[in-house]
């Protein structure tokens, strides 16, 4: 298991660099000059004199091969450069907002989990009766929704109708409840459905009818034999989900006037301001990698083939 | 609860309503400017935020536009985007999974490298960073998404390529002295491309997610285009007084999401005989 950990830790190094030279080679087969962008954003006219001094000092009359280096040697020691608006360095601003983000993030996550495993296991258990029917009409709903629509209406019943929760902002954890349900409920209904259909496909599997056959009670049955291992679908499919609720999180954060990193980045992509999308791509793609590795970590020790054969591969 | 259910549920049903939602969409897009009862950029500041009535069917937005007439007319916009979208992800996804594995070798392991380092981006963010380098813009989030999507399907393409090079009709046409493009384009790809559009079927749905969320937003589409992403980000200052403003166009992207996620799931059903044979249990 430990050499595992280590192989799997070691492979992150070549996808990290993969991912920082395509972050790198798009940022220069772009059509716009970052030095121009800069003098604007700096509000320096783009005269011949400063357009040159600005590429000198961004480095952009280097070869492109030394840029790469120089600029992957400053990121690894977590140097993003300055952003072009405020001057400030860029990977502070992002660390300021980038919490809040993963709060949101985060608490989806464990709301997708907590929820879609038990409506995944009712509408199996009982397939074809009321609860499978409910579970059905839920998750139908829900991979159609557009999450930031759900949140305007959340918005509307809950807070400008009912006047339960605050309608905006952070604070305590009635702030909470309206970003997390909008941001959860498509992976949510995606894990229940895929749940459902893997127990169903399991439940007719050969070793649970003997096990059946050996008298054991349904319960045991279940908890043995059918979920244990109907439930590896879905460690795959979380991993794939972290990615979408961060993006959900940086949409629906500027709904609820959430204090985290969508509203600066869209303000950075409106602005191209280069630092800052740099930092900020790289950053919430190591910290998918991170957890997508978490996953397949978690996912070798429930399955001790994997441990095997994915050291050979 | 049970007719909801057998809608849902019978392969028939789901594929009837997603038909139907799809054709009406469609006739939308193609045929909404004669459709619509107003012009829907038209500015009216005497009717500003008018509530439904029999002239104006869903009320007026905040620039005395009919909302109806937005609607109708927006359907080009966002199911255009979604198809184009589409279309370049079909073809980056044809085009390089094809090539990978078709050829092989060490530029099937250079593309698939390449495809894993775009896999491994959040989707959303890899749609940012695109769209900061390119500039906003409808065209270049239509680029943006299509770009953070290609790399599944070129995947899928090579994945099938592989299974099909197999098959006991493309080793019997070659055994009869079929050409290598022959044998491509008569017997490997029509298939491929058959699947294909069996998976993106399923993937429409999610794309117009995407795309709307953009929009949303505000990267896409310029305000005065009635996109329903656009539409909902511009009458979101009224959700106090005027909420119906948000309800209406988020209510077409959620049929048309469902009607496409229906098509999808009914036609995937029908195709697919590894599926097919876990829902007869």
């Amino acid at each position: 298991m430990l050499r595992y950990i280590v192989l799997r830790l070691l492979l992150l190094i070549p996808v990290l660099l993969g991912v920082s030279l395509i972050v790198f080679v798009l940022l220069h087969l772009g059509n716009g000059d970052p030095a121009l962008d800069y003098l604007r954003l700096s509000q320096i006219p783009p005269t011949d004199v400063a357009l040159a001094e600005a590429r000198h000092a961004l480095g952009l009359d280097r070869p492109l091969v030394e840029q790469y280096v120089s600029w992957l040697w400053n990121a690894v020691h977590l140097d993003f450069g300055t952003s072009y608006i405020t001057g400030r360095p860029v990977l502070d601003d992002v660390l300021y907002y980038l919490p809040a983000t993963l709060q949101l993030g985060g608490l989806a996550l464990l709301v997708t989990l907590l929820m879609s495993i038990p409506l995944g296991l009712a509408a199996a258990r009982w397939k074809g009766r009321w609860p499978d029917q409910v579970v059905r009409f839920i998750t139908f709903i829900g991979v159609s929704m557009p999450n930031f629509w759900l949140a305007f209406l959340l918005i509307a019943l809950l807070s400008l109708w009912l006047g339960w929760l605050p309608p905006m902002g952070r604070g305590g954890p009635q702030h909470l409840v309206m970003p997390v349900l909008a941001i959860a409920l498509m992976s949510m209904s995606i894990n229940a459905r895929l749940l459902r259909a893997s127990l169903l496909d399991v439940r007719q599997q050969r070793h649970v009818f003997y096990a059946r056959a050996r008298g054991l009670n349904e319960r045991r049955v279940w908890r043995d034999h059918i979920l244990r291992n109907a439930w590896m679908p879905l460690v795959t499919a979380t991993g794939m989900h972290v990615g979408e609720l961060l993006g959900g999180a940086l949409v629906i954060e500027t709904i609820f006037a959430w204090p985290g990193i969508g509203r600066f980045a869209v303000s950075a992509v409106l602005n191209r301001d280069f630092p800052v999308m740099q930092c900020f791509t790289l950053l919430l793609t190591t910290l998918l990698v991170l957890c997508n590795l978490v996953v397949d970590i978690c996912y070798a020790w429930l399955d001790p083939r994997t441990r095997l054969s994915g050291v050979m591969a | 609860m049970s007719s909801v259910n057998t809608v849902l549920a019978g392969k028939k049903g789901g594929l009837r309503v997603g038909y139907v939602l799809v054709a009406l969409l469609l006739i939308f897009a193609l045929f909404g400017a004669w459709i619509a009862p107003y012009d829907a950029t038209l500015v009216n500041l005497d009717d500003r935020l008018l509530p439904a009535s029999t002239s104006h069917w869903l009320g007026t937005d905040h620039l005395g536009r009919d909302v109806l007439s937005r609607l109708i007319v927006g359907t080009q916009w966002s199911l255009g985007s979604v198809v184009l979208v589409l279309g370049l992800v079909l073809i980056l996804g044809v085009t390089i999974g094809g090539i990978a594995g078709i050829v092989g070798g060490k530029v099937d392991m250079f593309l698939m490298r390449l495809c894993d380092m775009f896999l491994t981006f959040p989707t959303l963010v890899l749609a940012f960073f695109l769209i900061a380098l390119l500039g906003t813009g409808l065209t270049n989030v239509i680029i943006a998404i299509a770009l953070s999507h290609w790399a599944w399907y070129a995947r899928m393409v090579r994945g099938m390529v592989l299974a099909q090079r197999n098959r006991d009709y493309v080793l019997a046409s070659r055994l009869s002295g079929a050409s290598r493009l022959t044998r491509l384009r008569q017997h490997v790809m029509p298939n491929v491309v058959g699947q294909l559009l069996v998976l993106a079927s399923m993937d429409i749905g999610h794309m117009m997610l995407h795309v709307s969320g953009l929009s949303f937003l505000g990267l896409g589409v310029s305000p005065p285009t009635p996109e329903w992403g656009v539409m909902i980000n511009d009458s979101k200052e009224f959700i106090w007084t005027h909420p119906q403003l948000l309800l209406w166009p988020g209510l077409m992207i959620f049929i048309s999401v469902m009607a496409f996620n229906l098509l999808g799931d009914a036609l995937r059903d029908r195709l697919d005989p590894s599926v097919l044979a876990e829902i007869k249990e």
